[in-house]
């Protein structure tokens, strides 16, 4: 069918012929809605391209002119018009699904609606949404998610307070310690009145007054050989921010076992690191640390002391890291050892690459046996008297 | 000359300094400088076979010089060192 607009022919296709199409890939599909109504519900890879930006975006969104371009709005007036706008650009194929998305559900067929999404909750992750790197469908990924936090502490309570607000759906939180004075100096999700509290229960307090969305698990006690695969089976992703080497390397060799990426900072002084560890993908910790230091190199920020914000700095960039894995956007520091020097507020990247020789994710780590996934080695002799002793989270 | 980044750890050896200019022609020179003017680095770098010991990262400019020639990898004027071993802080 055609429909003389603006005095140009345009294809009209229904929506059932619209959706083979667009099953069938190969298309290019935009939506020339304004950005609150795409945010309700649109089209499966639907780009959002706005009348009024037509001529602006359009190059971005479909920058073949020669693609198959289907355009769709909330009842085909405006996808037409658009149609015609876009063959007038020098756009070889378009077509408008005529009935727009009205006529789409209509028929049942299925849209990314900001299903899960209350009124209340698009209001709270407006901001986001209007990100065409989040939208809607980044929104419901990081609803969904669940992280997990090794430590409620300097790195932790950054952390845990962004993805939060980000509204991460469930954020487990692993300490066994309790919050103390010397603290709050840099543990912002902890407070004075909550002093002698277990860290895990004041930041739950703390994340739940802040977004109703979250669920937090509470995993008041250590990691060890005997429980981490059962804690972190259920997570799809790990952040890092322990403080002593036993359980850095714990955490390591059963990530790449489970295959769970893991986001890993560091912070001593003014000093901070930080990178990504998506097992086989890139290198893992022991790629890059094959060997923990021994003790007088691995001075505890209890012995040593730490600037506060250093812990904002590194856990909120922990937090980018992790927001980036769940949305699938954007360049995580996958093979990337980032450092950061407060004091001359300089940042240094450094390569990582995986060492084939490593004994955990290289060309000849053995595969383990099922049977064997639960045992690791002890890691308290590996690190002794090499800094790793084992030191409380309370250190 | 290079620059040699010296990580916090080491900077009570190195006078307080964060980075050091020291010469050679490549890294095991330079950081053979690095021992000679501040010589207590040397056992935090060295084990007792001269070998870089295995908990010390060493990068020339931002690549790993195990992947390069190792301590024979050549350095140009202007180049940066840097000496990185693994920190565990965090939670605490």
């Amino acid at each position: 069918m055609a429909t003389d607009t603006t005095r140009v022919q345009i294809e009209e296709i229904a929506p059932f012929e619209a959706a083979e199409e667009i099953n069938g890939g190969d298309v290019v599909l935009i939506d020339t809605r304004e950005p609150h109504e795409y945010q309700e519900a649109h089209l499966e890879g639907g780009k959002l391209v706005p009348p009024g930006l037509l001529a602006d975006e359009i190059a971005t969104a479909a920058p073949d002119k020669s693609a198959r371009t289907i355009l769709y709005c909330r009842s085909g007036n405006r996808s037409a018009i658009a149609a015609a706008h876009l063959q007038g650009l020098g756009y070889e194929n378009v077509a408008s699904m005529s009935g727009g998305i009205l006529e789409w559900q209509e028929q049942g067929l299925p849209v990314v609606a900001a299903h899960g999404m209350t009124p209340e909750q698009r209001e709270r992750y407006s901001r986001h949404t209007l990100l065409p790197e989040v939208g809607v469908d980044g929104q419901v990924k990081l609803l969904n998610a669940k992280v997990l936090l090794l430590g409620a502490g300097g790195l932790g309570a950054p952390t845990a307070l962004y993805l939060a607000a980000a509204g991460v759906g469930t954020i487990g939180l692993v300490d066994d310690d309790v919050v103390d004075a010397s603290n709050l100096q840099r543990q912002v999700i902890h407070n004075t009145e909550r002093i002698g509290l277990p860290k895990t229960e004041s930041a739950r307090i703390f994340i739940e007054g802040l977004n109703p969305d979250v669920k937090v698990v509470e995993h008041n006690g250590r990691l060890d050989a005997s429980n981490i695969l059962d804690v972190i089976k259920d997570y799809d992703i790990v952040v890092d921010g322990a403080d002593n080497f036993p359980t850095r390397y714990l955490l390591n060799d059963a990530s790449v076992r489970l295959r769970k990426p893991v986001v890993s900072a560091s912070i001593l002084g003014f000093d901070g690191q930080i990178s990504t560890f998506v097992p086989y993908e890139g290198p893992c910790y022991r790629c890059l640390y094959p060997t923990p230091p021994p003790a007088e190199l691995a001075p505890s920020c209890s012995a040593n002391g730490v600037l506060g914000v250093m812990a904002g700095t590194m856990g909120t960039l922990q937090a980018n890291e992790v927001i980036k894995l769940i949305l699938g956007k954007g360049n995580p520091l996958v093979g990337r050892l980032l450092l950061y020097e407060a004091l001359g507020t300089s940042f240094t990247e450094l390569k990582v690459r995986r060492d084939p020789e490593c004994p955990i994710c290289g060309e000849h780590a053995e595969e383990i046996p099922e049977s064997e996934m639960g045992r690791f080695p002890d890691y308290d002799a590996f690190c002794a008297g090499a800094g790793g002793d084992r030191q409380t989270l309370a250190s | 000359m290079a620059t040699v980044r010296i990580p916090p750890v080491l900077r009570p050896k190195t006078g307080g300094q964060p980075e050091v200019e020291a010469g050679g022609a490549d890294v095991g020179e330079v950081l053979r400088s690095l021992t000679g003017e501040f010589p207590d680095t040397e056992a935090q770098l060295f084990g007792e076979d001269g070998e870089l010991n295995r908990y010390v990262n060493v990068y020339l400019n931002d690549e790993d010089v195990r992947v390069l020639q190792g301590l024979e990898t050549a350095v140009k004027d202007g180049d940066t060192v840097v000496i990185l071993p693994a920190m565990a802080g965090g939670a605490a």
